[in-house]
């Protein structure tokens, strides 16, 4: 089993953070992981994405494919879409629906939204105020990772949060709970 | 014991459980978190391993040299262009040998995600006449780091270690080896002075060593011969091979390069079991040539200089997978509602407002030109400032306004960071000085290496000393604060210096907004 997948935002959203989480749970589960990140440049309000490739086999290549990316997860609209060439058939696209504009041709949205939506598997949630709801308005990305965790299939809810609750030990109890509860909150 | 670990982290932990007793570097991506993760690995900090930064990669290569003069293990790290910074030190290493093992790591960018050009450090190794070690996943990395002291202490020869980004900036689990103790103390009695007299001698022997190096490639465990059928020969270099295991898994007939110089009677072999040969490596083909060299003109050979993978940009599973014939044709295009999101310059970053006082001088003076420089600031090159017209080098602002003023070309204005400024810039401001040059050279200091993510600046602290030490006119040398509401007092000071027909220094002092909040995070933490 494999599931290959791509981790996308804007620099400063927090897509390394959760490209965290998910690794240690793949380490704690012994599943073979190999994840390629973005630094230095383009981290300063730029595109940035991860390749995040979790198998049972072997896994040589560090970067994706075209066309065998299994899962879409992205912080921002747009940037979901900078990576369709990626998506394979059954792919999914798991996104933030809020566009994060820091840039002045920012394409119309309603276009973006109806190639968004024509895609198949796609889910969209505003994060942003699920995680303010939840009363932790800087955990969108765990919120974005809540939702989806029902499509990594090759680790479970339970080993995420686990992942959460030691990536976040360090900075304190109250942080865990924070975290999780916008985990849980879009992992109904 | 397994650690999951960024390809820096797995070379920078091989390196401490080699016996590391110094690492010498300046920042440079895809290089940097080598030289973080010693500087908070606890076994490194409790054995006192050397890990501040350096001034510039070659004071780093020339203190590494020391080390091992005194018989330690010293590891250098930089992105590759720095290795034209210390090319004069590392050329000679092999020149002089080592004492202590001595290993060499240059982090290649090719499609230069974070730099200015995508030069291939293996032609340094070549040049200079020294083994090469390239890796091809995270375990790799951390287990060559012994074998490449090993082999350095045995041919008491300086290695090479190649990276690229994508083995730099991807995380693997590795499995944790043993750990070693640290050499003792052992200076070295052999006269490392390269006289003319001595230096022929000593190249002599480099000379000699050839083959030993030569042989240590040949029986090296990263380098192998897969036979699984067909008649393609494909030889595999370092991450390269990721990709054609991806592509055609236990098919066909691949040569495994991670260690050289190449492996030359495997290669002969693998071309006369097979109809051609295709070169996969990542970077310059560096390989492919040689292997033309070494097979003739009538074999056909494929790779970059044949069009068969790109002759620039990264490798990636997908043009090496076109180029075994098995390409993969996307399932979605390429979205019709996108557009680029390049980096920017962070809201309320003081180099904001300094281009927001320089794009004022440069609409009062059409003929005004900004000489740029390697750093953040090189945003400024961007909308909505487009203030940049050049950025070339770590220094050469300075000298390039220098030799524009020297033609009669007037404003002439440099802009360079602090931590540029200290790594080549002030050699060029000595020599603008010593002729009073007409030009006009901001420093904007913000405390710290920003683009790299915020290391120490090596003149903190020192700047207007050291610009006085170098002979500036106090009256021309200014300190000013880079906010929004000090820009038209800003501009006015620039404009009344570019009148100036000499070398004036303006110094826009405030910490980068990124460590500052760090630095508050952390101070919150300790409370």
């Amino acid at each position: 089993m494999k599931k290959d997948i791509i981790l996308c935002g804007v620099g400063g959203q927090g897509i390394l953070s959760s490209a965290t989480i998910i690794g240690e749970a793949a380490t704690k589960a012994g599943v073979n992981l190999k994840q390629a990140e973005v630094h230095g440049m383009s981290q300063r309000g730029g595109d940035v994405q991860s390749n995040l490739r979790l198998s049972t086999e072997t896994i040589y290549s560090d970067l994706i494919p075209q066309g065998g990316c299994d899962l879409i997860i992205s912080m921002e609209p747009m940037e979901a879409l900078r990576y369709l060439p990626y998506l394979s058939k059954d792919g999914v696209v798991v996104t933030s629906n809020k566009p994060f504009v820091n840039i002045p041709n920012y394409p119309e949205e309603e276009a973006l939204f109806a190639e968004l939506n024509a895609l198949p598997n796609v889910v969209q949630l505003d994060i942003e105020q699920v995680a303010k709801d939840a009363g932790n308005a800087r955990g969108a990305n765990v919120v974005l990772l809540g939702m989806a965790a029902r499509y990594l299939e090759i680790l479970t809810p339970d080993q995420l949060r686990e992942a959460i609750a030691t990536i976040f030990a360090r900075k304190g109890e109250a942080v865990v709970e924070a975290n999780l509860k916008c985990f849980d909150a879009a992992n109904k | 014991m397994k650690k999951l670990l960024l390809g820096d982290e797995a070379i920078a932990l091989g390196a401490i459980h080699a016996g590391l007793s110094g690492v010498y570097a300046y920042p440079g991506t895809p290089s940097t978190e080598i030289t973080e993760y010693i500087q908070g690995d606890a076994t490194a900090r409790e054995r006192g391993v050397h890990s501040r930064w350096c001034t510039n990669e070659k004071t780093a290569m020339e203190a590494a040299l020391g080390m091992s003069y005194a018989g330690k293990r010293a590891l250098v790290c930089m992105k590759h262009v720095g290795m034209n910074v210390c090319a004069d030190a590392f050329v000679n290493s092999a020149i002089t040998g080592v004492n202590g093992g001595l290993v060499v790591l240059a982090a290649d960018d090719p499609s230069m995600h974070s730099s200015q050009n995508e030069q291939d450090s293996r032609f340094y190794g070549k040049f200079a006449l020294i083994p090469i070690f390239e890796p091809s996943n995270q375990q790799e990395a951390y287990d060559m780091m012994a074998d490449a002291f090993e082999l350095s202490e045995r041919l008491k020869e300086p290695v090479l270690f190649r990276v690229v980004t994508r083995l730099a900036h991807s995380r693997a689990a590795v499995e944790i080896g043993e750990v070693r103790q640290e050499n003792v103390m052992n200076a070295s009695t052999d006269q490392w002075v390269l006289l003319p007299g001595i230096a022929r001698k000593k190249y002599a022997a480099l000379l000699d060593k050839q083959p030993q190096m030569e042989a240590a490639a040949v029986s090296s465990l990263y380098n192998k011969m897969e036979k699984n059928g067909g008649s393609l020969g494909i030889i595999a270099c370092g991450i390269g091979y990721n990709y054609v295991k991806e592509a055609i898994g236990n098919e066909g007939n691949i040569l495994k390069v991670s260690q050289y110089p190449l492996p030359e009677e495997a290669i002969k072999t693998l071309a006369a079991e097979n109809d051609a040969i295709l070169v996969v490596e990542d970077g310059q083909p560096v390989v492919e040539q040689d292997v033309k060299a070494l097979l003739g003109a009538g074999y056909p050979i494929k790779g970059r200089l044949t069009g068969d993978l790109p002759r620039t940009g990264e490798l990636t599973p997908d043009n090496v997978a076109a180029a075994l014939g098995k390409p993969v044709a996307p399932v979605y295009e390429t979205a019709k509602n996108l557009a680029a999101r390049p980096p920017q310059l962070c809201q309320g970053c003081g180099h904001r407002d300094v281009y927001g006082a320089l794009v004022k001088i440069i609409e009062e003076f059409p003929d005004a030109r900004v000489f740029g420089d390697i750093g953040c600031y090189t945003l400024g090159a961007l909308p909505p400032f487009k203030a940049l017209a050049s950025c070339v080098d770590m220094g050469a602002s300075i000298t390039m306004a220098k030799g524009a003023a020297d033609a009669g070309l007037r404003p002439a204005i440099a802009v360079i960071g602090d931590s540029t400024f200290t790594h080549s810039g002030m050699t060029g401001l000595l020599d603008a000085i010593n002729e009073n040059a007409p030009i006009t050279v901001i420093i904007s200091d913000n405390l710290t290496t920003g683009m790299t993510g915020g290391q120490d600046s090596a003149g903190t602290n020192k700047f207007e000393a050291i610009c006085l030490g170098l002979g500036m006119d106090p009256e021309h040398l200014h300190v000013v604060t880079p906010l929004p509401k000090n820009i038209p007092d800003i501009a006015e000071l620039i404009k009344r210096e570019i009148e100036y027909e000499g070398v004036s220094v303006i110094i826009p002092r405030r910490e980068c907004i990124q460590t500052a909040a760090r630095k508050a995070r952390e101070a919150k933490k300790s409370n």
